[in-house]
């Protein structure tokens, strides 16, 4: 029986697969096709301190391989949250891990409280790399010096697992990794979607209304890859990967990069149930590469 | 746990060409089909192509409960509708169905449904619908030209059909809001059915507004996942932003702000 479970700083994972925050809303689509709990655990749609109506449509462009999306972290708020969300899903048999985006350093602050007295959530994920809003969002994930006071300042109010987001769209991943890990951060997530844009060359305008959006898909896998890598050699804190992944074999190629949980993104809008097969794929691999526990592949990538 | 959306691999059972552009694929199911309602759509995998990433949604135009099938009426848009076009019986098609909410039942017995181009899809649909209540409404529909009218003995079947083309090689000359039925005094109708292109239900929105005429569209707006969760498709309505995948694609025209647009 191969031993899939995983552990974040003293947080256990039955299985390493999890939804990436954005493409699972908050868990109730997905229980139209199959059992949340057969996952690992589940990253619910970023919360922000107040409603935000998100952008105008289109909101979205097809891209090879990939799609931009510019949706501006549409969510009614931390107070709606605590009262319509969490019942719905603090009894699903999974981790239930809650995105956590502001405008100021302030806003991230007072979401991470209220998360923070939320028995059922065992961590949140803080969202520092959100590349679709005006204010803070990525802004906070490109400066080291604000991704480090920013992950201080929650980490002064948030007691359980804190992890943080990171943004791709940066010169070196491993000096904001470091500037997350010195503020306080517990685990870090990357990667977050790459700044991009589409055209409609008929029309001669841009296809979105915020002209940029953030790609996501197969066509950036190689690029998280590459940074999960470099940051799991330069820093020692797990890492939650995700960028692309498709199938278990992209999910094994994420761990063998040193990632410890995986996340599903973008695949879950073209086959709700990927998620569920990814898991039954790892077992796969597992046996036939008799490897006894999922811990054993974390980085163990060979580079001789 | 209800289970109530199906992921299937559903078997194409036949692939009628209507016309250059257009044409309808019929699928069917090795299970029994649960409802489906008219206005609801499929999200089609165009698979093995990386410029067709996503599913492709498309409005069903009828369901055949006795053989577990049901017709999809496409156009051809781009290179995923163009691989559609070339499916032969017996090839497979990953579908997720059925996805989003329906056309209401009218409270009158005076109704017009309105399409134009392969936005007449989901109104054969309602049509058979409404003659199961008895209703035999009239059906306009338009198209660009004489070879593009289609399918009109089908929609003959279950109500008065009107045709209009943008150059007037078959039925009335113009846009289906150029024709008398709508461009009227005061069209006899009390509830308006719409599907179409996004300026064409506008216009028919705009003549129901005028004339007090309960109105429903169809909206189209691109999507990624088709069941709620990418937040692409949305639209403004009277309780902010909401999904056309799922509190969608039928809205009351009274629900968008399409009106203040006109003003």
């Amino acid at each position: 029986m191969s031993d899939l479970s995983v552990n974040i700083a003293g947080l256990t994972f039955k299985n390493p697969v999890t939804t990436a925050s954005g493409t699972f809303g908050y868990g109730e689509e997905f229980r139209e096709f199959f059992d949340p709990g057969e996952l690992g655990g589940i990253f619910v749609k970023a919360v922000t301190g107040k409603n935000r109506d998100g952008n105008a449509y289109p909101r979205m462009a097809e891209t090879p391989s990939g799609m931009l999306n510019s949706v501006g972290l549409q969510n009614k708020g931390i107070d709606h949250f605590c009262r319509e969300i969490y019942p719905k899903i603090k009894d699903f048999d999974t981790r239930v891990i809650v995105n956590v985006s502001g405008s100021t350093i302030e806003e991230y602050v007072e979401v991470a409280e209220r998360i923070n007295e939320l028995e059922n959530i065992p961590s949140i994920e803080l969202n520092i790399s959100c590349p679709n809003v005006k204010l803070g969002g990525m802004a906070f994930g490109t400066v080291p010096a604000m991704a480090t006071e920013v992950t201080a300042a929650v980490r002064k109010v948030y007691k359980k697992v804190l992890m943080v987001k990171l943004s791709p769209n940066v010169t070196s991943i491993t000096e904001l990794a470091k500037a997350v890990a010195d503020g306080g951060a517990d685990a870090i997530t990357l990667i977050n979607t790459l700044l991009g844009m589409a055209i409609d060359a008929e029309r001669r305008r841009p296809v979105l209304s915020t002209i940029t959006g953030g790609l996501s898909g197969p066509a950036i896998k190689p690029v998280a890859l590459r940074m999960v890598w470099q940051v799991h050699k330069a820093v020692n804190l797990p890492i939650v990967g995700l960028g692309g992944i498709m199938n278990a074999t992209d999910a094994i190629e994420f761990i063998l990069a040193g990632a410890s949980v995986i996340q599903v993104g973008t695949a879950n809008f073209i086959d709700p149930m990927v998620s569920v097969n990814i898991v039954r794929g790892i077992e796969d691999y597992m046996k036939r590469h008799n490897v006894g526990a999922i811990t054993e592949l974390v980085g163990a990538l060979r580079t001789d | 746990m209800e289970i109530k959306k199906f992921v299937q691999d559903l078997r194409v059972v036949q692939n009628i060409r209507l016309n250059k552009r257009h044409f309808i694929l019929e699928l069917q199911s090795p299970e029994k089909f649960p409802l489906i309602l008219p206005g609801q759509f499929v999200q089609v995998l165009v698979s093995n192509s990386p410029s067709t990433f996503l599913r492709r949604p498309f409005s069903i135009h009828s369901v055949d409960y006795a053989n577990n099938s049901l017709r999809l009426l496409v156009q051809i848009k781009g290179e995923g509708t163009l691989h559609l076009s070339k499916l032969h019986d017996g090839d497979s098609l990953n579908v997720i169905y059925p996805l989003g909410n329906s056309f209401s039942l009218p409270a009158t017995r005076d109704v017009l449904l309105v399409g134009g181009g392969a936005g007449v899809a989901p109104l054969l649909f309602m049509a058979k619908l409404l003659n199961q209540d008895h209703i035999h409404p009239t059906i306009l529909l338009g198209f660009r030209t004489k070879e593009e009218v289609s399918e009109i003995e089908e929609y003959s079947k279950y109500g008065t059909v009107l045709v209009t083309t943008d150059d007037g090689s078959a039925g009335e000359k113009g846009l289906v809001t150029d024709h008398p039925v709508l461009k009227g005094e005061r069209p006899a109708f009390r509830k308006i059915y719409c599907c179409g292109p996004e300026p064409m239900m506008k216009a028919v929105a705009k003549i129901a507004t005028m004339h007090q005429i309960e109105c429903e569209v169809s909206l189209e707006n691109t999507m990624a996942c088709g069941f709620g969760v990418c937040l692409c498709c949305i639209t403004p309505t009277d309780k902010g932003n909401e999904r056309v995948c799922v509190e969608g694609p039928v809205f009351n025209v009274n629900r968008l702000n399409w009106g203040q647009e006109e003003k």
